[in-house]
This record gives C-alpha cells, structure tokens and sequence, in this order.
C-alpha cells in the first residue's frame, strides 16, 4: 500500500510573523521554516501504519513548498518516511487554496497512492479547506478528523472526532484522510533515522510535468486579499469573585465548559 | 538536526520533570530505553547496532544532554564512552556479540569501575584484584563512585593481575558482586552513584579482555568520556546563561529590570564570551577528532577549561537570580552543584593541569 503524507512547510511556530503590506502576503524569509505542527501527527499516523501493516507498505512525504525546504523535509524522512516529493515551482506563487489544491492533485495523479493522509490545519494559512478541495479534484473520499485508523483489504475504519465524542466511520481506498492529535504523539527522529535520511531521495516537479490545464498561481486564484488588518487589541478580562474555594472551582469549571474544553 | 532531536527530546521528557528527580536523588530506568530508542547510547561506535556517528554530532548530543541535566549526560557518558566503548574498543568479539546491541538499546545498562576509595586521581595503585585459579579468575576488591552502579546489568572492572591492570565485563549477577548505591549526595543527585564490591567473584577466563594490559586500557576510555564532557559542560553553561539572560530582563529592583545595570551587563557578557569559546574550542576538539587529530592533551585542554569555565558561568548566572538562584524552581543551583562532580571526575582540573604541564614543560609533576 503507497500513503502519501501532505506536508506543509511553514514559518516556525514561536516566530513573530509579519505580512508584506504590498503583496498582503506572509514574509516567508528570515524565519526559519518547519514541518506544520499538525502535519506531524499526519506523518505519526502514516508511520503507525506502516508499521502495523508491514509488507510492502510506504510512506511518501509530498510538499508544494520552495526548494529551499529540502532539508525541513529531511526531518520527515528521518522520522521514518520511505521518500519525497517537492512540487516547487516559481508559478504556484499566489495560488489560493483552490489553485493550490488542483496543482498538489495532478502532483498526487502523477505520484500516486492508495491512501493520502493531511493534517488538520495549517498552521499559517488556517483555513483547513485544502485536504477537501483535494479529495474533490481527486475524486476521492475525504475521511476528516480520523484518528484510530484500522485498515484491512482496503477497507478503512477509523473514529471521526466531533465535539461530542466520536463516529465510527467506514470507507474504502483509495481516500484521502485528515488526522486529529489524538493519532498519537509525533515520535522523534532517531540517529539512525537521520543519518538514513540522507539516503533517501527527495525528488522535486515542477509544474512543467504536470501539463495543467487550469491556471495556478496568482492568476489561478479564486480569492484576493482585499485588506490585512491587525488582531483588534484583547478587550477587558472577565473578573469573577467566588466566595470560597469550591465556588471558584465552578465557575472555572462552567467557564471550561462554556468554551468546549471540558 | 541531531541537535534538534535531542533537545526537542530534552524539553519535552527531561525538564518539566528534572527538578524533582534531582530533589528525589533519582533517575528512571526507562530512561535509558528512550535515550536507546533515540539512538544516542554508543552513538560513536560502528557495527554491533551502534550508528556511526561523528565525534561532532556525538559532541552535540552531550551538549543537549546536559543542558538537561549532568546527570543525564553522565548516564549517556558512562553507558556509552566508558562501558560500550571499552567493550568496543578492548572486547572479545563474543563479548561484542553480547553486550553492544542491547546495551545501545537501552536494554542492558553497563557502569565503568576504576576508582577505588584509596586510589582516585593514582588509579594505578588501585587494590581490587584478579587471580587466576585453574581457567577461571577470581576477583576481589571495592570500586568506588561508580556511576550506574547500582542499575548496571553489566560492571567493565579494571582490576589489578600479575600481568598488570586488565579490564572485566562482570554481569551484576556474578555471586559475590553487589552494589551499594551512595546517598547523600548533593551533586548528580538524578544520577546513580554506588560502591561496587567484588567477593570472590568466579569468573571464566573469556571474562578478561583478551589483549590489553596496564592503564592504557581505561584511560583510552576515560579520553572518550572527557572529550564529551567538553560539549556537555556547555551544556550546562549555556541553560545557565540563558536563564539569568532571562531573569536579568523581567526582574525590577530600583524601578529597572536589572539587565539595565551595567554590573549585570558586565556579567553577562562575560558569561556570553566563555560559552561562546568554549563552544567554539569543543566544536574544534571535535572536527580535530573526526580529523585523526585529537590527542589526550587536546582533551585534557577542553576538559579543563570548559568545566572550569562552566562553573564560574553557573556561579555568576546565580548571584543573578538573587534568591531565586537558590531553589530548584529555577534550573542553575542544580547545574552549579553537577558541575562540581564534572569538575572532580574524569580526571580531577589539577590532573588536567598536570598532564598540561607535562605536555608543555616536558617534565612530570605527578609525585
Ligand atoms: C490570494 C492568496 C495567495 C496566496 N499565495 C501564497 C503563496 O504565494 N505561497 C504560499 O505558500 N501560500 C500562499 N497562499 C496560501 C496557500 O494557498 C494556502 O496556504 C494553501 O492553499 C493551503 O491552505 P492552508 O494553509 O489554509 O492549509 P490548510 O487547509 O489549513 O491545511 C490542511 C492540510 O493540508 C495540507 N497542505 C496544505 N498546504 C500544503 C502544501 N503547500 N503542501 C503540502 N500539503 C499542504 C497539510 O497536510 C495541511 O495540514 C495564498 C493564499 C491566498 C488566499
Ligand atoms: C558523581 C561521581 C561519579 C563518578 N563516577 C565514576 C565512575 O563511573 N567510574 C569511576 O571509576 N570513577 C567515578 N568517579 C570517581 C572520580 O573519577 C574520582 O572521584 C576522581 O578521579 C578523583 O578521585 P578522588 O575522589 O579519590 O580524589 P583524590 O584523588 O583523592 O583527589 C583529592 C584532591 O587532590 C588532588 N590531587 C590528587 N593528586 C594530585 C597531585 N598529584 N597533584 C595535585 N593535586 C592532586 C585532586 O585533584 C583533588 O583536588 C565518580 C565521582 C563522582 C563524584
């Protein structure tokens, strides 16, 4: 079975991000890039399952990212990851979601898999809408929020998280698959692992292989960047007063609640 | 990236939890499966499930360690430098076979016994001792302050012969061998430290490695073991810098946060010079050594200095944090006190500057 991990390479975490006023894009220079946080667990799960599954299972790692990432996806090689592919290519600059989804599918038709596993979220772009605007020009399912995941004869079942609890959903390969944290934690990339990694290839496409015929880019944007605008500064903290400690303890918890962290 | 491992590992695994191991005087065993896992026990060795890594990225590793914890770098030290690499380096092949796998898995937990209670910086006067009978040795004797110890499957012993000093692999099994761990310490306190003692042990005679004789069998070890602690020690240096950098910046006495104080400026930036040196000297001692070109005295060179300077960097980092500096809710006090048994073990700083004086005057200056 071929899984292909979507990974995402974005400005580190902890950076303090700024947007370019005139192109009202993220400054991607100067910070250091690293794997989505949430892609992670992505590659955690496809890692699990490989060894679950064993044979000849593999696990390729697939960005749409500058060249100059090759050595942030050499970390997901030496977590474990067979290979990698690179769609890098000066035209995808200004693609939206939609335009990024339809240049990342022909990648995906090209490379092909039987399963593909996304994370949740970027971490920078936030919108979560890519992994479904891919299994649509895929045409493929989209099992979302999945964790527990148990394949047999290319059948899939996995719990879908919701708020409440969880769905116990089925589906067959090939799909496209998107993880919550509750996989499991990422595990570390060993020695052996990393001084593997530089043994492994990473191949990179350009969109001149793909032979699209949908426009990418800026030019193939379904959206524009209308306005940027700073977060509006934190307004005023809530102050309870509780009479005594197991009062304070409700509120705290009715609070939890009312957020949805309980 | 092995940098990004281990300290990502070290955040995660090591800190939220170092402060009450060392109150506790305590160090999880399973620690030693997840440093295996991660692949850092023997990390330098070749073959026998060891990776092959560089004395650099070995170097780092060491440094990421301890800026943990000494104790930490110590057991990865011992298990790696001292036992794996004396079984690699002096070992029967039957006792690679054995031993070298499952030790840099984390599986089997090796210790390294040379120092005697009478005979620590003279090793060469040590009085445990080995004694043929019929195809069989017997050993006898007390090895003291021996690091992983009391949680070692497997004792390398150095033990005096008619041939001279040679080396054991005894397993903690052998009737007569126990372990006595020492408490009351207040260094390494998240690191075991115990009293060996051998009672006859009865060993066969394949328990010997088969070729060395005389000191150069442990000190080939202990050359290992120190080049390591000239990474870890800034290690612990650079937690220490960083957490007064830290402090000096929100803490406010006289209506200024006192890294506005030229006298805590003064301070850090003198701190901030001997890590940036010591760093850059471990980083070449390093390349010296993936080079061939690292002997005994270039070690001896960074041990030396690189402790000593790690210490004064903890004493200065301290006197920052004021008060604080004397708890563990802050990590300095801890590595302050380590690296008093950094500076003591693996050749004490006067051995070091005694093999420096020699190395320069020509002249020994021991006895
Ligand atoms: C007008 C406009 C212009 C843009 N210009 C650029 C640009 O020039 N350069 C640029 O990098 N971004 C650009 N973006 C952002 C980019 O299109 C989105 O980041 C991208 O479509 C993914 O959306 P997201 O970040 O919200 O991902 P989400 O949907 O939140 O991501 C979910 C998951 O999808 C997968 N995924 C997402 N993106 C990738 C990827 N690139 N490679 C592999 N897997 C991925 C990951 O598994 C991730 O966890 C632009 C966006 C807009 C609206
Ligand atoms: C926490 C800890 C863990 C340890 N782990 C191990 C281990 O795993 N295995 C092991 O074998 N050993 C271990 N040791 C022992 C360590 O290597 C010895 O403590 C060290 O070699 C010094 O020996 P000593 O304590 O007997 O001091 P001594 O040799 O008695 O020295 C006392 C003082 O005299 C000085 N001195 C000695 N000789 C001279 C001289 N000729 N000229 C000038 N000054 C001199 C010393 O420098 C020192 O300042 C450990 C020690 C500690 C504290």
């Amino acid at each position: 079975m071929k899984i292909v991990v979507t990974v995402k390479l974005v400005p580190d975490t902890n950076a303090v991000k700024r947007i370019d006023p005139a192109t009202k894009r993220l400054v991607r220079t100067g910070v250091e890039t690293v794997i989505n946080p949430f892609d992670e667990y992505a590659i955690e799960a496809a890692l699990a399952l490989k060894e679950k599954l064993g044979g000849d299972t593999t696990v390729t790692i697939f960005t749409m990212a500058a060249e100059s990432g090759k050595e942030v996806v050499r970390k997901a090689l030496a977590m474990g990851a067979d290979d990698a592919v690179m769609l890098s290519d000066a035209g995808l600059e200004g693609s939206d979601v939609w335009a990024s989804a339809y240049a990342m599918a022909q990648a995906l038709k090209k490379i092909g898999f039987d399963l593909i596993i996304c994370g949740a979220l970027a971490e920078d772009g936030n919108t979560g809408g890519l992994p479904n605007a891919l299994s649509e020009y895929l045409g493929v399912p989209a099992l979302t929020n999945a964790r527990h995941i148990e394949i047999s004869d290319a059948k899939v079942k996995a719990q879908r998280e919701t708020d409440s609890g969880y769905q116990v959903v089925t589906g067959a390969l090939p799909m496209l698959m998107t993880v919550t944290m509750a996989v499991g934690e990422p595990r570390y990339a060993s020695l052996k692992g990393i001084m593997g990694a530089k043994r492994k290839t990473t191949a990179v496409m350009a969109l001149s292989e793909l032979g699209l015929e949908k426009a990418v880019g800026t030019g193939g944007a379904k959206t524009e960047v209308v306005e940027i605008a700073a977060r509006p500064a934190r307004g005023k903290a809530r102050v309870e007063e509780a009479a005594d400690g197991p009062a304070g303890a409700k509120i705290i918890f009715d609070f939890l609640k009312e957020r949805k962290l309980l | 990236m092995i940098r990004d491992t281990v300290r990502a590992f070290v955040t995660d695994q090591i800190l939220p939890r170092i402060g009450d191991w060392f109150e506790q005087g305590f160090l999880p065993k399973e620690l030693a499966r997840n440093l295996g896992g991660l692949g850092l026990l023997g990390m330098h060795l070749s073959g026998y499930g060891c990776p092959g890594a560089s004395a650099v990225a070995y170097g780092l590793a060491c440094m990421e360690l301890e800026a943990g914890d000494s104790g930490v770098r110590s057991f990865a030290s011992v298990q790696g430098s001292l036992a794996m690499f004396a079984i690699h380096r002096w070992g029967s092949e039957e006792q690679k076979q054995q031993w070298l796998a499952p030790m840099a898995a984390g599986e089997k937990i090796g210790c390294f016994g040379l120092t005697e209670a009478d005979f620590g910086s003279n090793p060469a006067g040590m009085r445990t001792s080995a004694r043929r009978d019929g195809g069989d040795w017997i050993l006898n004797g007390t090895k003291m302050w021996i690091t992983n110890g009391g949680i070692a499957d497997v004792a390398v012993i150095w033990a005096m012969t008619d041939e001279g000093i040679r080396g054991f692999c005894v397993p903690a099994q052998t009737k007569g061998f126990t372990a006595n761990d020492i408490e009351r310490k207040l260094s390494l306190r998240a690191s075991i430290t115990s009293e060996l003692v051998l009672h006859d042990c009865r060993l066969p005679a394949d328990a010997a490695f088969p070729e060395v004789h005389g000191l150069k069998g442990p000190l080939a070890c202990l050359n290992e073991a120190r080049y390591g602690i000239i990474w870890g020690s800034m290690g612990a240096a650079r937690t220490c810098y960083e957490t007064a950098l830290d402090y000096a910046k929100t803490r406010v006495q006289f209506d200024r946060p006192i890294a506005a104080f030229q006298l805590t400026q003064q301070k850090l930036v003198d701190m901030l010079l001997e890590l940036g040196k010591g760093t850059l000297l471990a980083l070449h001692i390093g390349r010296m050594k993936d080079g061939g070109r690292a002997a005994p005295d270039h070690v001896s060179f960074g041990k030396l200095n690189n402790v000593r300077e790690a210490l004064q960097i903890a004493r200065e980092a301290r006197t920052i944090l004021g008060a604080n500096g004397v708890t563990l809710e802050y990590p300095v006090i801890r590595h302050m006190n380590n690296l008093e048994s950094v500076l003591t073990y693996e050749g004490t700083s006067e051995i070091h500057t005694l093999i420096l004086g020699q190395a320069i005057t020509g002249k020994p200056a021991f006895t």
